[in-house]
C-alpha cells in the first residue's frame, strides 16, 4: 500500500518563501545600481561587488565557525542585500578596505551577534553605514562627494569633487534642478542619488506584495508635511520641503531601508507609526542638527522603538467591536 | 462586489472535478456506520447484532439536546457493534451491516418527483430536522435543529446560505446547485417556515458563473431569497466571514451567528432539509467529490455516497491511487484532515477525497521567522499569529488567551502565506487547546 503522510492542515501553501522575497528585494534594487554605474563609473559595480561578496563571505563563517547553524540561510539573499545597501550608503571613492570593515559590522555585529537572520532588532546595513560614518568621518561625512560623470558624456572630465546636496540644503549654495535629483544627477552615495531608480524599485516591490505602502508614504508623507510646516515658517532658512524629499538618503531609506520587514513593525497601524517617526526625525536631524543628513539614525533610532510599537499597536480583533 | 473585512488568502482554486455530474455510487456489501457523526453529546445505538435493518431504520438515538439520530444508510442485518477507525485513526463505536438488497422504509418518498407545497408547520418542521439526523454539511456537523430553535428574546434578521465553496478543489456544492437548484430553493423556504422569517441570502463566489447563474434564475421563482455574488477570497465560506461579507456585521467573540440576528446553513444542508421534510428522507448519503491533480480527468468524480462506505471502495472505483500519491485529504486542501486509513467509512460530512502528490505532501522545511507580518494580514479573525504561536511555543497560555487565541477559527491562512513556512497553526492548536482546558478547570471552580 502506498504510504500517507499525515499532517495537521493547511495543506497547501503559496508559493511565496523566504529566499523569493530577498531576491526580488535585490532584484528591485538593480535600476538604482546602474544608475549609479552610469553616473559614478565602474568603480561603483567594484565596491558593490566586494560589499556583498564580504557580507556573505563573513555570514558564512561566522554561520558556520561560531554560531555552528545552518549554513541555508546564507545563501537566502538577506546578505546580498545587506552588502547591497552597504555599498549604496557609501561616496563611490570610499576605499575597498573601510567597505570591507563596514561589512564584517554590518554582518558580525549588526545581524549575525543576535543569532542571525529575522532577529536582529537594528537594519545590519544602517548598523555597518553609522560606523564608518563615525569611525572614518574624513572618508564618509566630507562635503566633497564625487559629483556625477554621465559614462557616454561627450566630453570626459576628472571626477570632480563636490557637496552633496544636502550640504548645499545645509550650508547654502546653488542646489541642482529637481529634475537632475529626481533622475540621479547630483551627487551623493552611490545608490541615493536617483529616485526614479528608487521608486521604480519599489514600485516592483510593492506589485509583488514584498512590501506594503504605509512605510514608504508615512515616511516620506510625514517628512514632507513637516519640512513644509517649517518652510512656511521660514522660508529662507528652510527650503522647499520637495527638495528634502529628493535629496540625500531619503529615499533610499523609505523605499528600501525602513521597509526591511526584519526591524519594522508588523501590523499596519505600527508601520504608519513608524514610518511617521522616520520622517519626522530624519527633518529634525537634518533641520537642527549638526549634520546634513539624518535618515540613517532616524531608522535606526525607529528600529528600536519597533519593539515597543509591536507590543502596543494592536490589530483590529474581529468581533470585538463596541 | 461584497466580501468580508479583513485577512483572507487566495489559493489556486483547482476546481478540476467542476463539470463532472454526480455520479450514483453502487451499494458497498459490508458497511460500518459509526453510532456519532456529529459534533455534540455522543448518541445512543439502538440496534444489535443480528437486527434486520432497512434504509432509514433508526440505528443510534439522540437523547442529548446537541446530538443527532442516525438511521441505517443500508437494507440488511447488523453483524455486531463494535468499534471502528475513522479516516483519522481514532476509534469509536459503530454498527456493521451486511447489506442485502436496496429496501427502504415504508414511510419515506424514494420518487425523485419535486415535492414543492410545504405543509408542515414550524414546530412540525425543526422536529423533522432532528428526527431525520440533519447536521451542518458545511463540515462542522453541527445538529441542524438546534439552530432552528432561537434562544428566547432573540429574532433571525437574515437567513444565510453558504453556497460559497472557498475551499480549493472541492465541487460538491457547485454540482448539487447546478443539479438540484429547485429542491435547494424549496428547503430554503422550509428554513424560512421554521423562522418565521423572509430573506434569505446565498452566498456563492464568482468562480461559479455557472451555478449564479442557475440559482439567480430559480430565484425569480421564490421571492425574499437573493442570490449574492462574492470576490473570490479564502476562508468567504467561514459563517463569521459570509456573514461579515453578506450583512457587514461581526458576529462577537465566543458568541453565535444569532447573536447578530443571522442562520447560517450551507447549501448541502437545505438539499437535505428538503428531503427530510418534503421527503421524509434521512440524511443517509451524501455528495463526495473525488479529485487532485495526479487523478486522471476521467477518474475525478462527483459521487453520490451513501454513509458508511469503506474509502477503498470509492478510490477502487475511481481508478485506484495514482502512483505518486503522498497524501489522501478529507476535506479541502485548506481546513481538511489527512487520511490515516483507506478501510475507514465515509460519514455524514465526508464532502471530497483529496489525493494530493507526494511532492505536495510535505511541508516545506520551516526557516527563520523575518517578521514580515503577512500572517498578521492574512489573517480572517484580525489576530497576529506570529505572536500566538511564539507565545503557545513558549507555552505562556494566559497570555496567548489575551491576545485571543480562542478565536482563531484554524482557517489556515498564517501557515499558508508565511514565506518562512513556519509551523503557526499547529502551535496555536496547542494553544487552543491549552486554554480550552484552562477555561473549563474555570468554570468547574
Amino acid at each position: 500500500m502506498t504510504k500517507l503522510t499525515i499532517s495537521g492542515s493547511p495543506h497547501v501553501h503559496s508559493t511565496m518563501s523566504t529566499n523569493k522575497i530577498m531576491w526580488n528585494v535585490v532584484l528591485a534594487m538593480l535600476p538604482a545600481l546602474l544608475v549609479s554605474i552610469y553616473f559614478f563609473g565602474w568603480n561603483v559595480l567594484l565596491l558593490t561587488c566586494a560589499s556583498v561578496a564580504a557580507c556573505l563571505l563573513f555570514e558564512c563563517l561566522i554561520q558556520k565557525y561560531l554560531l555552528k547553524g545552518d549554513m541555508s540561510t546564507v545563501y537566502d539573499g538577506s546578505a546580498v542585500i545587506t552588502g547591497m545597501l552597504l555599498a549604496f550608503n557609501v561616496p563611490s571613492n570610499l576605499p575597498i578596505w573601510i567597505l570591507l570593515i563596514g561589512a564584517l559590522v554590518a554582518i558580525g555585529v549588526g545581524k549575525m551577534t543576535f543569532g542571525g537572520l529575522g532577529k536582529n532588532p537594528f537594519n545590519p546595513a544602517l548598523v555597518g553605514r553609522v560606523f564608518l560614518f563615525l569611525s572614518f568621518p574624513t572618508n564618509m561625512a566630507m562635503s566633497a562627494w564625487p559629483n556625477p560623470q554621465p559614462m557616454f558624456a561627450s566630453k570626459m572630465v576628472d571626477t570632480v569633487s563636490g557637496p552633496t546636496s544636502l550640504s548645499i540644503i545645509k550650508r547654502g549654495g546653488d542646489l541642482p534642478a529637481l529634475s537632475e535629483m529626481f533622475l540621479g544627477s547630483m551627487g551623493g552615495s552611490l545608490g541615493e542619488i536617483s529616485a526614479i531608480a528608487i521608486l521604480l524599485g519599489g514600485v516592483y516591490m510593492l506589485c509583488r506584495k514584498i512590501i506594503t505602502w504605509h512605510i514608504p508614504v508615512a515616511f516620506l508623507g510625514s517628512a514632507f508635511i513637516f519640512a513644509g510646516i517649517l518652510h512656511l515658517i521660514n522660508p529662507a532658512d528652510y527650503v522647499n520641503p520637495v527638495y528634502h524629499l529628493f535629496a540625500g538618503g531619503m529615499m533610499l531609506g523609505a523605499v528600501f531601508m525602513a521597509t526591511d520587514m526584519v526591524t519594522s513593525p508588523i501590523t499596519h497601524k505600527g508601520q504608519i507609526i513608524f514610518g511617521c517617526g522616520c520622517g519626522l526625525l530624519t527633518i529634525i536631524f537634518r533641520c537642527f542638527g549638526p549634520m546634513p543628513e539624518g535618515v540613517s539614525f532616524a531608522i535606526l533610532i525607529m528600529n528600536g522603538v519597533t519593539p515597543l510599537i509591536n507590543k502596543y499597536v494592536k490589530t483590529n480583533k474581529f468581533g470585538y467591536k463596541k | 462586489m461584497r466580501t468580508f473585512n479583513r485577512g483572507g488568502v487566495h489559493p489556486e482554486e483547482n476546481k478540476l472535478a467542476r463539470n463532472n455530474s454526480i455520479e450514483v455510487f453502487p451499494l458497498t456489501k459490508k458497511a460500518v456506520v459509526f453510532v456519532s457523526q456529529h459534533l455534540g453529546a455522543p448518541a445512543t445505538c439502538v440496534v444489535q447484532k443480528g437486527d434486520k435493518v432497512k434504509v432509514g431504520t433508526l440505528l443510534s438515538k439522540a437523547e442529548a439536546f446537541i446530538c443527532a439520530n442516525v438511521h441505517s444508510p443500508y437494507s440488511g442485518t447488523v453483524t455486531k457493534v463494535d468499534v471502528a477507525t475513522d479516516f483519522n485513526g481514532f476509534k469509536k463505536p459503530a454498527v456493521y451491516i451486511d447489506v442485502e438488497g436496496d429496501e427502504w422504509e415504508e414511510n419515506i418518498d424514494t420518487t425523485p418527483d419535486i415535492v414543492r407545497e410545504i405543509t408542515l408547520d414550524a414546530k412540525q418542521i425543526v422536529e423533522r430536522i432532528k428526527d431525520r439526523g440533519i447536521v451542518g454539511l458545511g463540515g462542522a456537523a453541527f445538529p441542524t435543529n438546534v439552530k432552528y430553535m432561537l434562544p428566547e428574546g432573540k429574532k433571525a434578521e437574515y437567513l444565510i446560505i453558504n453556497g460559497v465553496e472557498c475551499e480549493p478543489y472541492l465541487t460538491s456544492d457547485n454540482r448539487i446547485m447546478l443539479e438540484n437548484t429547485e429542491e435547494i430553493f424549496i428547503g430554503i423556504e422550509i428554513m424560512k417556515k421554521a423562522l418565521n422569517m423572509n430573506n434569505a441570502l446565498i452566498g456563492i463566489e464568482i468562480n461559479k458563473p455557472e451555478a449564479i447563474k442557475a440559482m439567480t434564475l430559480m430565484s425569480a421563482k421564490y421571492p425574499g431569497t437573493k442570490v449574492v455574488p462574492l470576490q473570490m477570497k479564502y476562508p468567504q465560506g467561514a459563517e463569521k466571514q459570509l456573514i461579515n461579507a453578506l450583512t457587514g456585521r461581526e458576529v462577537p467573540s465566543g458568541k453565535l451567528p444569532i447573536e447578530v440576528g443571522c442562520v447560517v446553513d450551507n447549501v448541502g444542508t437545505a438539499l437535505a432539509i428538503y428531503e427530510a421534510v418534503q421527503k421524509n428522507r434521512p440524511l443517509v448519503y451524501n455528495i463526495l467529490t473525488f479529485t487532485g491533480k495526479s487523478v486522471k480527468p476521467e477518474n475525478q468524480k462527483n459521487l453520490l455516497v451513501r454513509v458508511g462506505t469503506p474509502l477503498q471502495e470509492i478510490i477502487d472505483y475511481c481508478g485506484g491511487l495514482p502512483e505518486d500519491t503522498g497524501k489522501l485529504i478529507s476535506g479541502g486542501p485548506m481546513m481538511g484532515k489527512a487520511i490515516m486509513d483507506t478501510s475507514a467509512p465515509t460519514v455524514k460530512t465526508t464532502s471530497s477525497v483529496l489525493v494530493m502528490n507526494q511532492k505536495e505532501a510535505s511541508r516545506q522545511k520551516a526557516s527563520p521567522c523575518i517578521r514580515c507580518g503577512k500572517c498578521v494580514d492574512a489573517c480572517p479573525m484580525g489576530l497576529e499569529p506570529v505572536l500566538l504561536s511564539t507565545l503557545c511555543s513558549q507555552q505562556k497560555w494566559e497570555e496567548a488567551e489575551k491576545e485571543c487565541v480562542m478565536d482563531c477559527i484554524e482557517c489556515g491562512c498564517c501557515l499558508f502565506t508565511c514565506p518562512a513556512n513556519r509551523p503557526l497553526l499547529d502551535m496555536i492548536r496547542v494553544g487552543k487547546f491549552q486554554v480550552g482546558a484552562i477555561r473549563r478547570a474555570r468554570t468547574q471552580k
